[in-house]
């Protein structure tokens, strides 16, 4: 009886025991080519078929996209060694087929917001490189002004609510844009995304719990990508599969490495949230970097278990092998992209050397609405206009 | 804060009043966010059970009249809710979220402090939550013991980007609520729940605001300046009764805002008075008391002719039976003005 309940309650298709064999889909359709995904993983609903149809000019787009991704990240890294970025600095290196998946599902109508590894995401939400990797080096160029730093940074008029350095805080904020998307009625989805690690916080079961019982137009997005800082989702979870986590909101798993396979995904869960309410997705990722710049990222794990990912597993790697099976591009081709965007990156990063820092001022500004006389700045903002000491 | 010369009025009341209706604070902040749903169109108010008015009856009858989209109940989770009002208010949309009472509000600290406050800052003054308001009952209630009785401001007003505010009557609970809704920063809204029945005074019916970061002078006085907040500001104003009883000219000041505070106002009248106390529930160690005795040391010291005095709540957790001792009443605030005087 429950379960009808819930069922009805969440308009779930059906369960996933559901294992009737669909016919093979024809080869081609629309002048465009069947590629076969890893199956998906659903939970309380029907699972989309593990096929995806794409062209050249698609696939060259991803792999451009992921790649200067790549480039920047480790832009990044070298950035950060050479101590231009100072402070926190999360790279996503390995985790780019996420990010682009869904970036050619969801549209700048659907608010998104992350946590802490976010620069790739900005780039996705029309930000470039050269204003991301400005903002790293804390510059005035930078999307935040140089303000925010690697965890902060935010597009408005593209609906990207931001990086978040706090673990798992993000996710009820989520539930507040997805809220207001339903007060306005619009036919969109808010996205809020968090990791494995996260998702071991209590804010997220509370803020699933009010999207469950409000029936919010949301994608919960957790990135899993293994380790939670230092920790293997295996020691720090009671459960590997997060998706089936909370048994009242219907889940997706998918191969976080493989963008076709998110987009895929990313497609059915947009139509399911908009028609249907929350749905948990679990993206099956890996970062190859360490959790942060301090964490070199194989004390916890062996080097071994990186360089098999690597070569079995690398998103752009994916997209470079169908693009050169389906003889849609040589290897000499992409080679030519690649250097022409890691120039674009090269760029980017003398820049970022170079820029302005932020006004000292700015310091004061941004705490409120109004500029404030701040009470103990040393700058005269103000402090002791009014009345003297006496 | 301590800002451009302001020409201060000792009541802030909308001076042509066209009508009044006896109203407790409780009605008081009702009939603010009657006002707010009614003109502002993105306006939600949600809690931990206020679709039937909440536990003290702020909300009364605000569902049947705005509707379960905009009035609506919670589960019970501070934290999720003060996240998703944090949301909510970022889409440019207006968040009033009551946290039923001010000791729960812990659970959401950090999605006020880490989120609400700084989101301005650190997106470089792309995004805001201008639109939230929290509203949380606070203070001794008479028997409400450790966890319904704790006044947590002082907490929040270490937080650059916040804005904390206490009324001290219903006629302020009204204009203050009104501005603190509209203020574009996120502002943390305390109500004396002790006052919600026990005070009740003729309010405006219509819609107005009171300015926040401005304090005011409830009464005049020569010999000594008492400094409070919120319902011990009533506390200062029969303490400085007692005093005139003794030839003592007490001015009383309510700071009404906390964060950003008004320290021109205290400064001004402790420079004429020579002596000052600041008073509040909360313990004292590094309660607001602090901050406020701090800089009238640094702006007043030559004026000053006995050391500052802060009569607050005990450094103990807050009492059940012994609440009657724990509070800074009358007396013991009366005994300090003595203290001062012959000093």
């Amino acid at each position: 009886m429950w379960r009808r309940a819930l069922r009805a309650g969440l308009g779930v298709r059906g369960m996933a025991t559901n294992k009737k064999k669909s016919p093979v889909p024809p080869k081609e359709v629309d002048g465009k080519t069947r590629f076969d995904l890893r199956p998906f993983d659903p939970f309380l609903i029907d699972s989309p078929t593990p096929y995806a149809y794409s062209d050249q000019s698609e696939l060259l787009e991803y792999f451009r996209i992921m790649y200067r991704m790549r480039r920047m990240e480790i832009a990044a890294d070298n950035l950060y060694k050479g101590q231009q970025i100072r402070g926190f600095c999360h790279l996503y290196d390995g985790q780019e087929a996420v990010a682009v998946g869904m970036d050619a599902v969801l549209t700048f109508e659907d608010p998104l917001i992350t946590a802490y590894r976010n620069h790739c995401q900005m780039l996705s939400r029309g930000s470039n490189v050269k204003e991301i990797l400005a903002e790293l080096t804390g510059r005035y160029a930078g999307v935040s002004k140089g303000k925010g730093g690697s965890m902060h940074m935010y597009n408005r008029k593209n609906n990207y609510y931001g990086g978040n350095g706090i673990v798992g805080a993000q996710v009820p904020l989520g539930a507040g844009l997805a809220f207001a998307l339903k007060y306005e009625k619009k036919a969109n989805i808010a996205v809020t995304m968090f990791g494995d690690g996260a998702a071991n916080q209590g804010q997220i079961a509370e803020a699933i719990n009010m999207a469950v019982i409000w029936k919010l137009p949301i994608l919960f997005v957790c990135e899993n990508n293994q380790y939670g800082m230092g920790t293997s989702a295996l020691r720090a979870s009671a459960t590997q599969d997060f998706y089936k986590r909370e048994n009242y909101i219907p889940g997706l798993k998918m191969d976080g490495m493989d963008v076709l396979a998110v987009r895929e995904g990313m497609k059915f869960a947009k139509e399911y949230a908009i028609n249907s309410g929350p749905l948990y997705i679990e993206m099956d990722t890996y970062r190859y970097h360490g959790h942060s710049m301090s964490d070199p990222g194989v004390t916890y794990r062996s080097k071994d278990e990186i360089n098999d990912i690597k070569k079995s597993r690398d998103p752009i790697d994916r997209v470079k092998e169908r693009l050169i099976e389906q003889s849609w591009s040589t290897a000499e081709d992409l080679k030519a992209i690649e250097k022409e965007i890691k120039i674009e990156v090269d760029e980017a990063a003398a820049f970022s050397k170079v820029a302005d820092a932020p006004p000292v001022e700015t310091l004061y500004h941004h705490i409120y609405h109004e500029t404030f006389p701040i009470r103990g700045t040393l700058l005269n903002n103000g402090t002791r206009v009014g009345f003297s000491s006496t | 804060m301590l800002g451009k010369k302001r020409r201060r009025k000792l009541s802030s009341v909308p001076e042509a009043v066209t009508a009044t209706k006896r109203m407790n604070l409780c009605a008081a902040v009702n009939d603010a966010l009657r006002i707010t749903l009614k003109k502002d169109d993105s306006s939600i108010v949600f809690g931990e059970d206020v679709a039937f008015g909440g536990v003290f009856r702020c909300t009364s009858e605000l569902r049947e009249q705005f509707g379960r989209n905009r009035v609506f109940n919670t589960p019970l989770s501070e934290q999720g809710i003060v996240g998703f009002a944090i949301g909510y208010a970022a889409m440019n949309c207006t968040a009033v979220a009551e946290i039923q009472f001010a000791d729960y509000i812990y659970p959401a600290f950090d999605q006020i402090v880490n989120e609400a406050a700084k989101y301005r800052y650190r997106s470089g003054g792309m995004f805001n939550v201008g639109g939230l308001t929290i509203r949380a009952p606070c203070g001794a209630v008479g028997h409400g013991g450790h966890y319904h009785s704790q006044s947590p401001e002082a907490y929040f007003c270490h937080t650059p980007g916040l804005k904390v505010v206490m009324p001290r009557d219903p006629i302020r609970a009204k204009g203050l609520l009104l501005s603190s809704i509209r203020d574009p920063n996120p502002v943390i809204f305390f109500e004396p729940k002790i006052l919600y029945r026990s005070v009740v005074a003729e309010v405006p019916v219509e819609d107005y605001t009171i300015p926040l970061e401005t304090a005011e002078v409830v009464r005049p006085g020569k010999d000594v300046t008492l400094i409070g907040w919120g319902a011990q500001v009533n506390v200062l104003m029969e303490t400085a009764q007692l005093a005139e009883a003794k030839g003592v000219s007490c001015e009383v000041i309510d700071l009404v805002s906390l964060l950003p505070w008004d320290a021109e106002t205290v400064v001004e009248s402790v420079k004429r008075t020579g002596k000052a106390i600041v008073s509040h529930e909360a313990p004292i160690t590094n309660g607001f008391g602090a901050e406020v005795a701090a800089t009238i040391q640094e702006h007043c010291f030559y004026n000053l002719e006995a050391p500052v005095r802060r009569i607050c709540g005990f450094d103990t957790p807050f009492p059940l039976v012994h609440e009657k001792y724990y509070l800074p009443n009358k007396w013991r605030c009366v005994e300090a003005v003595f203290d001062l005087v012959a000093a």
